[in-house]
């Protein structure tokens, strides 16, 4: 008995043994498998790390919250310049005495577009503030001048600016308050940024308390972004355009008698200074800019739909603008009055909107429905002269259907050939399209922003213009002649 | 003069540390830790060499003599620490050796750096848990039966963390202290030691399925407590150590993948009901667009980081002090701004070094107890640097946990180097009886 439990127990013991030695094997194996496993994370996050610092940190860094290391950095490296996109010096900084100053040799021009530093920031001075204060000179002679106690030079950035057809906007503006915003639709490069009253950024740091205190005209507000006006009968584009997302039948047979109101049991819409447009179909309703069709097509939309359409072209939503920016926003949620409802399809009441929004909207049809990201730095170069990075056009995506984007067009054309827009008739060498507005924005209705916003050549369309002037009449009558002036700026420009 | 010594001295200081981190893996070529001894010698020379190169920088720019008195204390404790070790345990591992010296004394130079106040208690610290730290092994030695205890450890560990989440007062939202005789304990540090080796007691006492069941039980309520204190940080590492030990105790894969997908569930679950974890997904996706609120702190890390770049902006050039909680949670941050990307990279990389060396060392017990234990507090260690590294570069949304023997912390510094301690120990045990063995 006894003999053969001993025996039993030490063959259990050699299976025992035996059997921890497989379990301490698959024990390692599996030590090993979560050891690769943790490997592979800390790969993963040390990649992360060096793209972030390689890559991703340019854009990051460059934020006002980071304004201490901006001051650290400028202590090393002298700020690069800013040119416009044929290598005019815009903003430079020169030596004198000891003291460095920064120099703005077009003055008021950029005041908004190139902006300045010294006191907060704005415009590409804002955008660019890193990058002009990063040198990318070889590491040579960054040491030697490391080495040496000599400040390295910052890298320079080409914009997007054309100085022509900024001269040419700022000149037909004049001292009138008010925008103009100059896209390439094809590549999205703002050509030409003009924000009214003006400054002198050079002199920032002596007039900053006069300008900063000026509320009534807002001098530092670059109205082109952080304007937000009525957008008036501009807004008809968008209207027009879900009428034919919701009717694609009805573009060739909605008709309208216009007796210069339209009425229904919570409103009363008047044509422009009570105008008669007697018998009107789509076409002429938009040429002729009549309210009361206008509100006829409102009233017979479907409001979510509408509303939809709307975020799709970036109401209420963040805009790809490089440039610091508010939101646009329309009034149309289900529990919207009516009344309200139709007064946002005229481009009145509650709808908001800043004039790079609408350059965008215009632009997207113009491109044939296709948002390219308005963007502002075409290259950064080091003070040597050699390209350091290149910033190509990109596509935001699609705001419009592409036939849709060509009635549009059309429609648009028709304003300048029969309708409110007809200064922009008889242009030299090719053809404009657009929209005019005129935005009621106090309650007295003789007082209205001038809007116009259209694009060129109406057969190839490649540059919009959109135009804004304060308070000052009728969109055709004032803002058409501006743009028209830019339009053939741009045309003796490129031929 | 003093610049052309700050630009040199900024990427010699890169260059040594490449050497440094380059030398922690060559290591691993060599099997037998017997032919390692004269990369250790010559790694413990670099590591001289960086800790002096930035105490001088440090001098060059501060001028105050305090900092030349914290060189020569701090350089003197890490000789005899590294002498101590070899004259008392020869056997002991002497990467983990060099490389807690030097994970602490990069968290000398930052913090000098940073604020001389709180290096001067960190030094403290350092030096009463170092005396600590050695005896360690002693100790582990000694108490062979240390694992027969392991529902006393259990009961401990659950009971500290009902007390913080009873007694303590919430900062920032989370419950983390208790307040012993005017010093404060951060109980989830302590915890995380105690809680490997009773789970790894529980795991080893016998093979059946309700042993299984005992320690998920265990595990879960210490989990659901720091959740409850929302410590996340904590709560997160101690799942995962569990998940880990269990999956190797068990060698059953199902029990990891059950485990992953129950990380995964419970995260989206955290997320529908707590807010602060929704506000820290919200800072993490877009701290820039939330840079007045929840952002602010992650914006301001990556700030640090991108303006320094890959060679950093120089031992007092940056503005690391903008960032909350730099010298703690955030100290990635503040090293990766002023000594460089590169800097951080090659200190990450030591990190693993360390993390690799636990395992390896796991693998080599026989004991099951011991082996576990090994991967618990290997799991314990590089998770949390996982976590606060990918915290505030954004990889991941941040949870709070601080970088280990790095970051400011009298209680984080004490138990990562009872941590370190604790495996030492472990290792002398094994190759000392895997000598007489003649294994």
């Amino acid at each position: 008995m006894i003999f053969k439990r001993s025996k039993n127990s030490e063959l259990n013991k050699e299976d025992e043994k035996a059997g921890n030695k497989q379990i301490r094997e698959t024990a390692n194996k599996d030590i090993l498998f979560i050891t690769y496993v943790f490997v592979m994370l800390f790969a993963a996050l040390i990649s992360y790390v060096a793209y972030f610092a390689a890559v991703k940190s340019d854009s990051v860094i460059n934020n006002a919250y980071n304004s201490k290391r901006a001051e650290l950095l400028a202590k090393k490296v002298i700020r690069g310049e800013i040119l416009s996109r044929d290598g005019e010096v815009l903003a430079r900084t020169v030596n004198e005495d000891g003291t460095e100053i920064r120099e703005y040799p077009y003055g008021t021009l950029f005041a908004h577009s190139v902006g300045f530093f010294t006191q907060g920031s704005m415009g590409v001075e804002s955008i660019a503030n890193f990058t002009l204060l990063k040198s990318d000179d070889p590491i040579g002679l960054r040491l030697g001048n490391d080495l040496n106690g000599i400040k390295n030079r910052g890298d320079n950035v080409t914009t997007t600016f054309d100085i022509e057809l900024q001269k040419t906007a700022d000149l037909a503006l004049g001292n009138r308050k008010g925008a103009v915003l100059v896209l390439d639709v094809r590549s999205g490069e703002i050509l030409a940024m003009v924000s009214k009253p003006d400054f002198d950024p050079g002199r920032i740091d002596e007039i900053w308390e006069a300008v900063n205190a000026d509320t009534e005209n807002s001098p530092l507000l670059n109205r082109t972004t952080q304007g937000l006006y009525p957008p008036g009968s501009t807004f008809k584009i968008v209207t027009a355009l879900e009428f034919m997302k919701e009717y694609p039948e009805a573009i060739d047979d909605y008709e309208f008698d216009c007796n210069g109101s339209f009425e229904n049991e919570d409103v009363k819409i008047s044509c422009y200074h009570g105008q008669k447009h007697g018998h009107l179909d789509l076409r002429s309703s938009f040429a002729r800019s009549c309210n009361s069709s206008f509100a006829n097509i409102t009233s017979g939309l479907d409001r979510e739909r509408f509303n939809t359409t709307c975020n799709e072209l970036l109401f209420d939503s963040k805009l790809p603008s490089p440039f610091s920016y508010k939101k646009s926003y329309v009034d149309l949620r289900p529990d919207t009055g009516i009344g309200e409802v139709v007064q946002a399809g005229i481009g009145q009441g509650k709808t908001m909107l800043t004039p790079i929004h609408m350059a965008m909207i215009t632009s997207a049809i113009a491109n044939n429905g296709i948002l390219m990201k308005p963007m502002v730095i075409k290259t950064v170069k080091n003070a040597g002269g050699n390209i350091v990075r290149r910033y190509e056009p990109q596509e935001y995506g699609r705001l419009v259907s592409e036939d849709n984007a060509a009635v549009l067009r059309s429609l648009m054309r028709e304003v300048v050939v029969n309708g409110t827009g007809s200064k922009l008739l008889g242009t030299q060498g090719y053809e404009a399209a657009g929209k005019t507005g005129s935005a009621e924005y106090s309650k007295n209705k003789s007082m209205s922003h001038a809007w116009f916003t259209g694009f060129a050549p109406y057969d190839d369309p490649k540059v919009a213009v959109t135009v804004i002037v304060e308070g000052a009449g009728t969109g055709g009558d004032v803002a058409a002649p501006v743009a028209r002036s830019v339009f053939d700026a741009w045309y003796a420009n490129a031929h | 003069m003093e610049t052309i010594f700050l630009t040199f001295s900024k990427y010699i200081l890169i260059l040594f540390m490449l050497i440094y981190t380059f030398q922690c893996f060559y290591v691993f070529r060599f099997p037998d830790e017997n032919d390692r001894n004269g990369i250790y010698i010559r790694q413990g020379i670099v590591m001289s060499l960086v800790y002096m190169t930035a105490f001088a920088q440090l001098y060059v720019c501060m001028k105050d003599a305090e900092v030349l008195k914290f060189y020569v204390t701090t350089q003197l404790l890490f000789w005899s620490v590294i002498l101590l070790y070899r004259l008392l345990y020869p056997e002991a591992n002497k990467l983990l050796v060099n490389n807690m010296c030097m994970l602490i004394g990069t968290g000398f130079i930052i913090l000098v750096r940073l604020n001389y106040q709180k290096a001067a208690k960190q030094f403290t610290v350092v030096f009463i848990s170092a005396v600590m730290s050695v005896v360690i092994p002693f100790i582990l030695k000694t108490f062979k039966r240390l694992r027969r205890f392991y529902w006393l450890m259990a009961l401990a560990g659950v009971g500290a963390l009902a007390a913080v989440l009873i007694f303590s007062t919430a900062i920032n939202g989370s419950k983390l202290n208790i307040r012993i005789g005017g010093i404060s304990f951060q109980a989830s540090e302590f915890v995380k030691i105690i809680f490997v080796f009773a789970t790894a007691g529980i795991l080893t006492c016998s093979k059946s399925e309700k042993r299984n069941m005992q320690s998920a039980v265990i595990a879960g309520i210490h989990v659901l407590l720091l959740v409850a204190s929302k410590d996340l940080g904590s709560a997160i590492i101690f799942y995962m150590v569990y998940i880990i030990m269990l999956f190797v105790a068990t060698g059953r894969k199902r029990y990891f993948m059950v485990g992953m997908a129950g990380a995964v569930f419970s995260s989206v679950i955290g997320y529908r009901i707590f807010s602060h974890v929704r506000v820290r997904v919200e800072a993490w996706q877009d701290p820039l667009g939330n840079i007045e609120t929840s952002g602010y702190q992650i914006a301001q890390s990556l700030f640090a980081i991108g303006t320094g770049g890959f060679f950093g902006m120089g031992l007092s050039q940056g503005a690391p002090n903008r960032i909350p909680v730099v010298e703690a949670d955030f100290i990635f941050a503040a090293i990766s701004e002023e000594l460089g990307v590169l800097f951080g990279i090659c200190l990450i990389l030591i990190c693993v070094s360390c993390f690799v060396m636990f395992m390896n060392i796991a693998m080599r017990f026989n004991d099951m107890f011991y082996k576990l234990v090994a991967v618990g507090l290997a799991v314990t260690y590089g998770f949390q640097v996982f976590l606060t590294v990918g915290g505030v570069t954004k990889f991941i949304p941040l949870t709070g946990v601080t970088l280990p023997l790095v970051s400011y912390g009298s209680n984080s510094i004490m138990v990562s180097l009872i941590m370190f301690s604790v495996i030492q120990g472990l290792y002398v045990s094994v190759r000392k009886s895997n000598q007489s063995d003649g294994d």
